[in-house]
């Protein structure tokens, strides 16, 4: 399994006292595997999705990424996960906005110390960057931005692949081909992917779908 | 509505309180040292004023000896007898107990009626005035430090400044040994019909009309200049926090701006809501600026007395008085300065789109464009200076050069640090490397004016510190050629002169006689000193350019030396002839270092000194001795004399105290060096932690894709100190450029003299060691913030429903 | 004409107020100062000097003029003396303080110009032999060593100037015992003398056009160290000449409560002068006019039965006020009656 949580259980601090959040979860995702997450707001996908990131740790519970488990990790190990095993692509694309789409583009490889040059140049080609390599994100639209965060989640590699409503500021033209180009690479490298929408269309593409309502996973 | 609209503005300084705090504090800061150097300039321009108010100067006409010199009593009665109705005055340096106090004394009774400022209301009688022992009168603080000291009875009168004292004119010509003697005569406005024209009266007597303020004035108008840089420097590094505040806060706002505007509020509103905030704020900081610049004036106030007194001899009050009209011009200064820096936010509130464009602009993301025109103005003023200290002349245009050096310095720092951060980044190899510059490259904009200001106050720290350094360093060295006597004796009467000559002479090496008289030179107050030929000026005379045969011509009367100021505010060269009162024009055999003088002084030698001021008294005198003798010296002629501290000082106390005064002339100027340099260090902080608020949406990512929260937090701390240390590494050749300017421009403007540069390294390790900690004080907030932040805080950054 | 006196304690007291509160003024006594004595003989030209162990002392002039064109014209020169100790001293410390006041009446105008010295430095003083008195370039003064007998005065203002030139007709006049002048009941007293007969030429000069004039003149000369009574208030003191050759001076110093004063001397056509006894004269006010914002009498009844003088005395011109620091009227008069002739009047102390 490139993905397993046991019993996560997750709580936040409210001004109304604690908010379970999640509520003894399991989940599994097997290589090569693509799973959607969906559940109405405040349904803690996006919890879910920042514990099995290694962005977060659960109250309780186990979560193990690519046979490590996290649980007793200390930052740096947590750190070296992200680094390592984890990709996570954001709605808000979030790009280093210092640097160009080429140093974007590589730039999670390179942090994870296996950056392939080929591999970057196929993504390019593959994502329709390769003339916009050396400009700076501000410069490009929605879509381009989403497709350099794709692009750089896959250049480096990880096993799993993290995805927070990828498409959610894109229209949906533009939506559907970055979500055809990211599952096509997905699949070309074999990476585990969970996927967090709103869009049971989009939920459709995938392998798996599983919904969050309140804190538990509905079979 | 409008309640409603303010309100929703104004929440956003209760959410960021720190912001507000940046904010007036940048403000006070400014308006305080703008204002406390104004009140300081001002108090001291009214004493000016007071001091020629005492003496009539600033509203009746005077009558002066054409040569600078003093009229002779006798001049006075004739025109008085020709039907002249002038009033005389004689004015001197009484020195009372190792004090040097301005003795006017004046003659009550054919004075004008409103002739003095003084109110000598209360005194006592007349008659107790003008017949001896007569009395003076002081400041009160004068009476303190007199108390118990042998002087004519002494009264107080509060009209009077500390450092000046009133008598008759009779007992004032005893206390300065100028009896029969006038330094100038008052004219009365009314004047009978029929008087013969002056030049028949009093042929060698000429009219200057009233002004305010005086010789004085003009004399100090340079040191005045000089703090008025100064406080501006302040003011502006001042505004830099201002303006990177209100900046900040208008990005900020942005949203509440669309959706007021969206709510129907017009632009026009909005602004005036706004405009309406920042003179809010201004007035409040304002009154909290004037209230703190008070105080740094009245802190200020009594060393700037004490080097306006020792360096041009002006009775200035060292208390401060409160003055309406400058709490008028500080708030003035305090609201122009909040419009001024709030001027670009409200522009681009003024043209504020209604629907936000995709993707918002960040506001630390200045575009380069920016950064090129202000390099290209930058190379353009550095230019400009360099071409005008080549070519310029005149006490603007040096600080004008030193405006521009300073402000261009300043100006390009930013493209030049954009430019090597770039080329840092580009040769970086490791990833966090390159994301480490690529995102100090995108910082410098923001930063740009922290930097800025961080680099004026460095460069100013290491021009100011370098040129007094310089100064003290050529200035000791100076004193020990000066006063090569060892004993420097003054008697109370040429009887008493010549009888102390003939007790000492079989005692010591030599005597040499020092007599000076007042006189014009080149056409403005100065004093010519007779000298003796001996060997300790032909060997230890701090002479700048002679002739070889320079003390033959000067012992034959064929040839005169003069001081520096006077050589160079006159253009002068070596062999160029200077008219002496009396006598046909000489030529200069040589020039002489004199610091610490305002005036211009000719020293000629012995014989002709006496043919051309017959009238001068012969009372002083050097002693040359062995060292070892001069405590016995002392001694025999107190016992043998009754010679007192007053009369006999010897060459280490003389030394002493011009020390004392040459390090209270540069404390005030330290003092606001000092001010400006904590400026700019909270112009740094303020700047770091405003940033590092914004910094979240860059730090996440990286944090995300699985960089360590101690690693960011150490980059963010290199990058600091290199911020700094790169800052402070520019402003060393700038500090010394700006050290060269105030060395060879700027003082021989000012004080007429022109000092070899000299480098103090232990100075910038000191400032170093400042920049570190400022650097470290001011990123200490910031990290931590970013050491305590949580993931969850992180996380927000990716929180989709925003 | 001791109420002169007054002036000069003014003249004092305004001086010093301007440059020292609290000036004590002159107390009550002459500590220090030398007292006139009765019986002192005046010696002369040695008394035409200046006394300076005694506080105040004045010489006056004043003349009756006629000009070319017809009118008449009245010149006053004055130099007061005031020591602010009883001594004299080398050059500024002298306690000797000196003050001028020149005047110059026309019908329908009147200058006035005013002069303050010290002593000691050579700015003011009196010699007497040969006789000179000057304050800065005022002065009277003798051009040969004849006494008082001839002199020439000059004075001046911002816009009047005379020079003029005093040749006596008849002998020095000596007041009360041989000089001695007794001023109140309770035997304050001065020495004084005049010279009532002088005969005068010269020219007087205002801006623009110059004037010759021809006339009398009579000179005042008085010293003493005794201030006025406490409740004397003010005086009238008159100078007139008969066109007889006689001259009266008199004088009445008003005291509050309504009192008066009233002496004098009467002199003969020769010269002889007679001592009026208390209440031989009779100086009634006839009407006032408004000058400077005050009431003064202007016109006067003068009467002294044993000379058979009933006369009416008026001011050539009513303005002559003489505003400078110590404010009084000085003028000169016509007399019409029993003896017509001419004088001046001096008036203090109307508020």
């Amino acid at each position: 399994m490139v993905l397993s949580l046991r019993s996560v259980t997750k709580r936040y601090q409210t001004a109304e006292g604690p908010l379970t959040v999640l509520n003894t979860v399991d989940l599994d995702l097997a290589a090569g595997q693509s799973l959607a997450l969906t559940g109405e707001s405040g349904s803690g996908k996006s919890t879910l999705l920042h514990l099995a990131g290694a962005l977060d740790a659960p109250d309780e519970g186990e979560v193990t990424v690519a046979g490590h488990r996290l649980s007793g990790l200390n930052d740096s190990s947590r750190a070296e996960v992200r680094r390592t095993r984890v990709g996570i692509i954001f709605q808000q694309y979030n790009l280093v906005p210092s640097l160009t789409v080429a140093a974007n583009l590589s730039f999670h490889a390179r942090l994870a110390g296996r950056r392939d040059v080929g591999w970057e140049k196929v993504l390019a080609n593959h994502l329709g960057l390769t003339a916009l390599l050396e400009r700076y994100p501000e410069q490009l639209s929605g879509g381009q931005q989403q497709r350099v965060a794709i692009g750089r989640t896959l250049a480096a590699r990880p096993p799993l692949i993290l995805a927070d409503e990828p498409t959610g500021n894109l229209d949906e033209a533009n939506g559907d081909t970055v979500m055809t180009l990211l599952l096509d690479l997905v699949r070309e490298t074999g990476a585990a992917l969970l996927m967090v929408t709103h869009s049971a269309r989009l939920a459709a593409m995938l392998d798996r779908h599983v919904v969050l309502t309140g804190g538990r996973i509905q079979p | 509505m409008m309640v409603a609209s303010f309100s929703a503005l104004l929440s956003h300084w209760r959410r960021h309180p720190f912001q507000l705090a940046m904010l007036l504090l940048g403000l006070c800061l400014a308006t305080a040292l703008w204002s406390g150097v104004q009140a300081i300039n001002t108090e001291a321009r009214a004493s000016y004023d007071r001091a020629g108010a005492l003496i009539g100067q600033d509203r009746f006409d005077t009558l002066t000896e054409r040569d600078g010199g003093e009229i002779d009593q006798e001049t006075y009665i004739a025109l008085r007898r020709a039907g002249w109705r002038v009033s005389p005055v004689v004015e001197g340096n009484w020195r009372v107990e190792g004090q040097r106090l301005r003795l006017i004394g004046i003659e009550p009774v054919s004075m004008p009626a409103d002739g003095t400022a003084a109110g000598l209301a209360g005194a006592g009688a007349l008659v107790d005035f003008i017949t001896p022992p007569g009395f003076v009168q002081v400041a009160p603080s004068v009476l303190e430090t007199l108390r118990g000291v042998d002087t004519p009875p002494l009264r107080v009168s509060a009209d009077l400044l500390p450092g000046m004292a009133i008598a008759d004119i009779g007992i004032a010509q005893r206390l300065l040994g100028k009896q029969g003697r006038v330094s100038r005569l008052i004219l009365l406005p009314e004047q009978p019909m029929g008087v013969p024209a002056l030049s028949e009266v009093a042929p060698s007597l000429v009219l200057h009309k009233p002004q305010a303020g005086g010789d004085i004035s003009r004399l100090t108008d340079s040191f005045h200049l000089n703090l008025t840089a100064f406080g501006f420097l302040a003011f502006m590094v001042g505004l830099f926090i201002v303006y990177s505040t209100v900046g900040l806060a208008f990005e900020q706002r942005r949203p509440t701006f669309r959706t007021l505007r969206s709510l129907g509020l017009s632009t026009r509103l909005l602004m005036a809501l706004t405009l309406a905030e920042i003179t809010g704020f201004a007035l409040v900081a304002g009154v909290i600026g004037l209230g703190l610049g008070y105080f740094v004036a009245a802190a200020l106030m009594p060393g700037v007395a004490g080097t306006l007194n020792a360096l041009y001899g002006a009775a200035v009050e060292g208390s401060l008085a409160f003055r309406p009209q400058w709490v008028l011009s500080g708030l003035a200064i305090a609201l122009g300065g909040a419009l001024l820096s709030a001027a670009e936010s409200l522009w681009q509130l003024s043209r504020l789109p209604l629907l936000a464009p995709a993707q918002p602009r960040a506001w630390a993301q200045a575009s380069r464009r920016v950064l090129l025109l202000q390099s290209v103005a930058a190379v353009a003023l550095l230019v400009g200076a360099a071409a005008l200290a080549l070519s310029g002349a005149g006490l603007l245009a040096g600080f004008a050069v030193l405006a521009g050096l300073l402000l261009g310095a300043a100006l390009l720092w930013p493209g030049l640090l954009f430019a090597f951060v770039s080329l840092a980044g580009r040769w970086a190899m490791r990833p966090m490397a390159q994301w480490f510059w690529a995102d100090t490259r995108q910082q410098v904009p923001g930063l740009s004016l922290a930097v800025m200001a961080l680099l004026i106050a460095f460069a100013a720290n290491v021009g100011v510190s370098t040129m007094v350094a310089s100064f003290r360093a050529t200035f000791t060295g100076w004193l020990d050629q000066r006063l090569a006597a060892e004993l420097y004796v003054t008697a109370r009467s040429e009887a008493e002169a010549r009888d102390v000559a003939l007790w000492l002479k079989p005692k010591v090496d030599a005597l040499l006689p020092i007599v000076n008289a007042d006189a014009e030179l080149a056409g403005q107050p100065g004093q010519v000193y007779g000298v003796a030929d001996h060997p300790t000026y032909r060997d230890h005379w701090p002479l700048l350019q002679a002739r070889p045969d320079v003390w033959d011509r000067v012992k034959a009367g064929e040839g005169i030396l003069v001081n520096e100021q006077l050589f160079r505010r006159n253009h002068m060269a070596l062999g160029d002839r200077l008219s002496l009162p009396g006598s046909t024009a000489l030529p200069i055999a040589g020039v002489y270092s004199d610091y610490g003088n305002p005036t211009g002084q000719v020293m000629i030698g012995l014989d002709l000194f006496d043919r051309l001021f017959p009238a001068a008294q012969h009372l002083r005198f050097g002693v040359r001795a062995l060292p070892d003798a001069v405590p016995a010296l002392i001694e025999g002629l107190e016992s043998q004399f009754g010679l007192g501290s007053m009369q006999v000082t010897d060459q280490a106390a003389i030394k002493r105290r011009s020390l004392a005064i040459f390090e209270q002339t540069f404390a005030v100027t330290a003092a606001l060096n000092i001010l400006t340099l904590g400026t700019a260090g909270i112009a740094l902080f303020a700047s770091m932690t405003t940033l590092s608020g914004m910094r979240l949406p860059q730090l996440a990512p990286v944090w995300a894709m699985g960089a360590r929260r101690g690693t960011l937090a150490r980059l963010e701390l290199i990058r600091t100190l290199l911020l700094v240390v790169a800052t402070l590494v520019l402003a060393i050749p700038v500090g010394i450029a700006l050290a060269w300017v105030l060395l060879a421009i700027v003082n021989v403007e000012a004080f007429g003299w022109r000092l070899p540069l000299r480098l103090f390294p232990l100075d910038w390790l000191r400032l170093a060691g400042f920049a570190v900690v400022a650097s470290l004080v001011s990123v200490a907030f910031p990290l931590l913030r970013l050491a305590r932040i949580t993931p969850s805080d992180l996380l927000k950054v990716f929180a989709n429903e925003r | 004409m001791n109420a002169r006196a007054l002036l000069v304690l003014l003249f004092c007291a305004v001086a010093s107020v301007s440059l020292a509160q609290g000036f004590a003024g002159l107390g009550g006594d002459a500590k220090g100062y030398s007292v006139p004595e009765r019986g002192t003989v005046l010696t002369f030209p040695a008394d035409h000097g200046s006394h300076p162990q005694f506080r105040i002392e004045w010489w006056y002039v004043t003349a009756n003029l006629k000009g070319e064109d017809g009118r008449d014209y009245g010149v006053q020169w004055t130099l007061f003396r005031s020591a602010m100790a009883p001594r004299e001293g080398e050059g500024w410390t002298s306690p000797q303080i000196w003050m001028g006041n020149a005047a110059l009446t026309t019908p329908d105008a009147h200058y006035s110009a005013e002069r303050l010295a010290r002593g000691g430095i050579g700015e003011a003083g009196v010699a007497a032999e040969p006789f000179t008195a000057f304050i800065d370039e005022w002065r009277l003064a003798a051009p040969d060593a004849a006494g008082l007998d001839r002199l020439d005065m000059a004075a001046g203002g911002k816009d009047f100037r005379y020079d003029l030139q005093l040749e006596a007709t008849g002998p020095l006049v000596l007041h009360g015992d041989r000089g001695y002048s007794v001023k109140s009941e309770s035997g304050q007293a001065s020495y004084y003398y005049s010279q009532p007969s002088y005969r005068v030429s010269g020219t007087l000069k205002f801006p623009g056009r110059d004037m010759a004039v021809t006339g009398q003149a009579w000179l005042d000369r008085e010293w003493s160290s005794q201030p006025l009574a406490a409740d004397q208030k003010g005086w009238d003191w008159f100078s007139l000449h008969f066109e007889t050759g006689e001259k009266l001076m008199g004088f009445r110093l008003r005291h509050t409560g309504g009192r008066n004063f009233v002496s004098g001397t009467w002199i003969a056509a020769d010269g002889t002068a007679t001592p009026l006894t208390p209440n031989a004269l009779k100086l009634t006010p006839q009407a006032t006019a408004q000058v400077a914002g005050r009431k003064v009498p202007v016109l006067w009844r003068v009467e002294l039965p044993a000379q058979q003088l009933d006369v009416t005395v008026k001011a050539v011109n009513d303005a002559a006020w003489v505003a400078g620091r110590f404010p009084y009227w000085e003028g000169p008069v016509r007399v019409t009656g029993s003896k017509p002739g001419q004088g001046y009047l001096e008036m203090t102390g109307y508020e």
